[in-house]
């Protein structure tokens, strides 16, 4: 046929009018149809920067972690231990780290304590991550209060508010000198909570690791690239509740998909036949169709992505807000970098709009293939 | 369509975002190696949620591997891989 | 000329509702006449009439449109050649609703690619012809019978056929409206348009429009049936 862009155009504009023309019902359906491709694609944008950005915060992580474990749970470790692997060919140093928790029942919110190996702050000073700054209303030069293991209570003034820059991975933080540390822990004098250890060549981490095991069996060495894979299960699709999210989604466009399927009205029907009538040949007649449903799922698809994007982006996901609360009281902001994988863009692409283009020209089918002469009867 | 041009300037945006949001990643990967920290502050509801990595095999199923979750973002996050490994024992 | 040889149209062979609409129709159209199909409903005008329009395939027989053969063209060129040839005035004139009468006139050009602005300007100079104008941006639902018709002949003439087929075309009109369409008739006929009409509308067949009578009933031509 001649002219077969115009021939296209022509096409698409009578779709494009012709969807106009039931605006009510296919306003319904495109709204349901974008509001999935959000939801599904803030899940997918979220996670994906989430883990890239645990991936580029986690460089520098500690490259081996000694834990000790006592009847199944985590323990204190000796710092005697430290001497033993200290001798291991490879490692160049051992380090004793002080960690802990601690739970203020005021603000029910659970805090991380840390002793930093460099500047640490004075006896009687703290400084407090910023997500414990907005919970307590606490600033530089005030004093917060903590009852210590033995039930004394402990003040310290603080000395510094870390930067909110930094808040994924140091809202909850306090940092404390080892002395106060230990008075307010009750860690007894020789022991710390694990060992960091720093070690000459990267390749030998596993067999370094090994060796400890062997050596001191009731340790557990955490390598770095454990550390950091550890962050590339969060929010995955085999978490419970993203994979909740994807089964609602999917079952929603079955039933889209099901309902297109199950056949055209009567009035499609009937509109068909009059366009073949006039001289519309089937391929016109699936042209028409396949631009429908190019015209519901493409404006869908770039709808609801660019949505989910500003949503993820833009509001720190506020939607997902109480689902990543969980009971806690203190938790980041998610501001997160924009980052977005193009492979994920292509795949939501590939499972939303082809599919859904594929509903609504093979019910059309038959319809488009009658002989136009039955429009005449 | 313009919807076509609101996504394309949304990638543009994110590419244009690159240069800065590495900086500031470097900054926090510097102060993790600083405090020698090892998890991401995310979900301070109970120490295995907030110290994923770290968490060891107890403490997550308390009751049994099998019984539900008891905090709500643990559902959100798969038990790290090397927990697998019993008590740091390789295979 | 428009030939048919031997023709006959079954539906549902070979079913207990079997149905023979044509039997063996055998003839021949002068392209220069205004050529009526006179008989009762069920006497197989519409069968025909679709088939010497290119709009159906015989079950057996066939068919010559001049010299050429189309009985068995695959569909695309049977389209083609109906698109160009032909303008189609149904029954029921068989507008779609929702849509407004110039956008309905227009449709039938939309396969040949042809640019909007001169297919949009040639439409409303056709629903000039017959005085539709000011009504060409209005839907369909909200014309009279009479104004719906004159769109639905419009439709028949965009895409500039030779042969007009119309298809019991004052079924549901009023006796002044009827004479109105033959009136329509007349003038196309002097445009130098070959006209086919079906109808067992006296309006029709006894007007002295008719340049030639076929008579059927039951899906043969009657013997005899007389040029006028």
């Amino acid at each position: 046929m001649a002219g077969s862009i115009e021939r296209q155009r022509h096409i698409l504009d009578f779709t494009l009018a012709a969807l106009l023309r039931r605006k009510a019902k296919n306003g319904a359906l495109l709204t349901v149809y974008t509001l999935i491709i959000f939801i599904l694609s803030s899940v997918l944008f979220f996670g994906h920067a989430l883990r890239q950005q645990a991936q580029g915060m986690l460089r520098e992580t500690p490259e081996i972690i000694v834990q000790r474990t006592l009847s199944g749970r985590y323990h204190t470790i000796p710092l005697s231990y430290a001497d033993a692997i200290k001798e291991i060919r490879g490692v160049s140093s051992v380090e004793p780290r002080l960690w802990g928790y601690h739970y203020d029942g005021n603000s029910m919110a659970n805090y991380t304590i840390v002793v930093p190996v460099e500047d640490a702050p004075p006896e009687g000073s703290i400084d407090i991550g910023s997500g414990i700054s907005k919970v307590r209303l606490a600033n530089e030069r005030d004093v917060m209060g903590f009852n210590g293991f033995d039930g004394t209570p402990h003040g310290f003034t603080i000395r510094k508010v870390i930067s909110s820059e930094s808040q994924l991975v140091s809202a909850d933080l306090i940092l404390m000198s080892e002395r106060d540390y230990r008075a307010f822990s009750g860690i007894p004098a020789n022991h710390a909570i694990d060992l960091v250890l720093k070690v000459r060549n990267p390749k030998e981490y596993t067999t370094i690791a090994e060796k400890i095991t062997r050596l001191l069996p009731d340790t557990r060495p955490i390598i770095r690239n454990e550390i950091q894979r550890t962050y590339n299960a969060v929010f995955s699709w085999r978490s419970g509740v993203v994979l909740v999210i994807f089964s609602a989604a999917a079952l929603a466009f079955a039933i889209f998909a099901w309902d297109k399927a199950s056949g055209l009205s009567a009035e499609e029907r009937r509109e068909i036949g009059i366009l073949k009538a006039v001289g519309w040949e089937t391929s016109d007649v699936l042209f028409m169709k396949f631009w429908e449903g190019v015209a519901v799922s493409l404006t869908a698809y770039l709808a609801g992505v660019s949505l989910a994007y500003l949503h993820v982006f833009f509001t720190s996901s506020c939607l997902f807000t109480p689902l990543l609360k969980g009971w806690s009281t203190l938790y980041p902001e998610f501001k997160l970098m924009p980052s977005i994988s193009f492979g994920q863009l292509t795949a939501t692409f590939l499972l939303t709009v082809v599919p859904y283009v594929i509903t609504t020209i093979l019910p059309s089918w038959r319809a488009a293939t009658i002989d136009p002469d039955a429009v005449m009867r | 369509m313009s919807l076509l041009l609101l996504l394309a300037g949304l990638v543009a945006h994110s590419f244009s975002q690159r240069s800065a949001s590495l900086e500031t990643v470097t900054r926090i990967a510097g102060m993790v190696g600083r405090l020698q920290l090892t998890d991401l502050c995310l979900f301070t509801e109970a120490s295995y949620t907030r110290h994923l990595a770290m968490t060891d095999l107890s403490t997550p199923f308390q009751d049994s591997p099998f019984s539900f979750e008891h905090f709500p973002t643990g559902a959100l996050v798969a038990p790290p891989p090397h927990l697998g490994r019993s008590n740091g024992r390789l295979n | 000329m428009i030939r048919s040889r031997d023709v006959s149209k079954i539906f549902n062979a070979g079913r207990p509702n079997e149905f023979r609409a044509l039997d063996g129709v055998s003839v021949d159209i002068d392209l220069k006449d205004v050529t009526i199909l006179k008989g009762p409903s069920g006497s197989g005008k519409t069968t025909l009439l679709g088939i010497l329009g290119c709009m159906a395939r015989p079950t057996s027989g066939r068919i010559f449109l001049g010299d050429t053969e189309i009985t068995s063209l695959p569909e695309r060129f049977l389209t083609g050649i109906r698109l160009k040839t032909f303008g189609f005035i149904f029954q029921q004139f068989n507008l779609i609703k929702g849509i407004t009468a110039l956008e309905n006139v227009m449709i039938p050009a939309f396969p040949t690619g042809e640019k909007h602005a001169p297919l949009k300007r040639r439409a409303l100079e056709t629903l000039d012809m017959f005085n539709m104008l000011h009504k060409a941006e209005a839907k369909i639902e909200w014309l009279s019978g009479g104004e719906a018709q004159r769109v639905a002949i419009a439709r028949a003439l965009i895409n500039r056929p030779k042969i007009i087929i119309a298809d019991e075309p004052t079924a549901h009109l009023d006796t002044r409206l009827s004479h109105e369409f033959m009136e329509i008739m007349r003038t196309l006929k002097a445009e130098g348009k070959a006209i086919i009409l079906a109808s067992h509308d006296p309006i029709v067949y006894d007007s002295d429009l008719g340049d030639r009578i076929i008579e059927m009933r039951d899906g043969l031509l009657v013997e005899g049936s007389s040029t006028v």
